[in-house]
């Protein structure tokens, strides 16, 4: 499942790394607090959040996460967008919350997963 | 930033400005990037870039001065330093429990300050030391030790 096919079924915004949506999602992983993400998403995971500074950029890159899936709505300031494109490092965007985005999330990425 | 070192060994130097929250992450980043350069397996160059990223926000956090990592690249390792000159930790013990933290309210609601940063980069090192006065600073020790090519095994790309 690429990026660009999860924009597509969940009605995301692209905000940042339009150039990257063919790369593959292996899975997701949702949290706020970077340690926890470091230490437990897992490469390509595309990650949910509700945080929207600049560090969240440096978690994805480092951490090998296939993009960033920010819920709640509200756009990052352009210097964030500016740091994704240059690390291409995709930026999503939902009016959703982060509750709801995993569930669609997971119908999508668990095939008949209860 | 990158310099030649003895024996063979690359050396990346990265000064990190101390309250630089805005750039906080991103020498990881791309120290990440230039090991990947450099050949670095991806998984290696992953636990790489995750111990010098808690290092790195611990310098923009805690750091009086902030401080330097070094990352130096050998065939069998990758090691890192990083320094600072305070104001040092207290307790080490304590501040090496999961959760234990003294980040400012600032920081933690950036999510930073889950208390996870040094059991984290503990977790990422084959082999870890960390030193640390009141007065006189910390210095972190870590090595990793380098993924064979021939011996890697089958990993799908997808979790490269």
């Amino acid at each position: 499942m690429t990026l660009r096919d999860i924009v597509r079924q969940l009605e995301l915004k692209v905000v940042a790394g339009a150039d990257w949506l063919d790369r593959d999602v292996s899975g997701g992983f949702s949290g706020d607090l970077l340690s926890n993400v470091l230490a437990s998403a897992r490469p390509g995971d595309l990650w949910i959040t509700i945080q929207r500074h600049v560090n969240v950029v440096g978690v994805a890159q480092v951490a090998a996460l296939s993009g960033i899936l920010l819920a709640g709505g509200e756009p990052p300031a352009v210097a964030v967008l500016a740091k994704a494109e240059e690390m291409g490092i995709p930026i999503l965007l939902s009016r959703d919350g982060a509750f709801e985005l995993a569930g669609r999330l997971h119908r999508i990425l668990v095939p008949g997963a209860r | 930033m990158q310099e030649p070192a003895h024996g063979g060994a690359r050396k990346l130097v990265h000064h990190v400005r101390a309250g630089d929250i805005e750039h906080g992450g991103l020498a990881s980043a791309q120290i990440k990037r230039q090991l990947s350069g450099l050949g670095v397996a991806p998984q290696d160059a992953r636990r790489a870039g995750i111990i010098a990223f808690e290092a790195e926000m611990n310098l923009v956090v805690y750091a009086t001065n902030g401080g330097t990592i070094t990352v130096a690249v050998s065939e069998r390792f990758i090691d890192i330093e990083v320094e600072d000159a305070g104001p040092g930790i207290e307790d080490i013990d304590q501040a090496l429990t999961p959760g234990f933290s003294t980040a400012p309210p600032w920081a933690r609601e950036l999510g930073f300050g889950a208390g996870m940063g040094l059991t984290n980069i503990k977790a990422n090192a084959d082999w870890f030391e960390i030193h640390s006065h009141i007065g006189s600073g910390t210095r972190i020790l870590c090595r990793i030790e380098r993924r064979r090519h021939d011996a890697s095994g089958h990993r799908p790309t997808t979790r490269a």
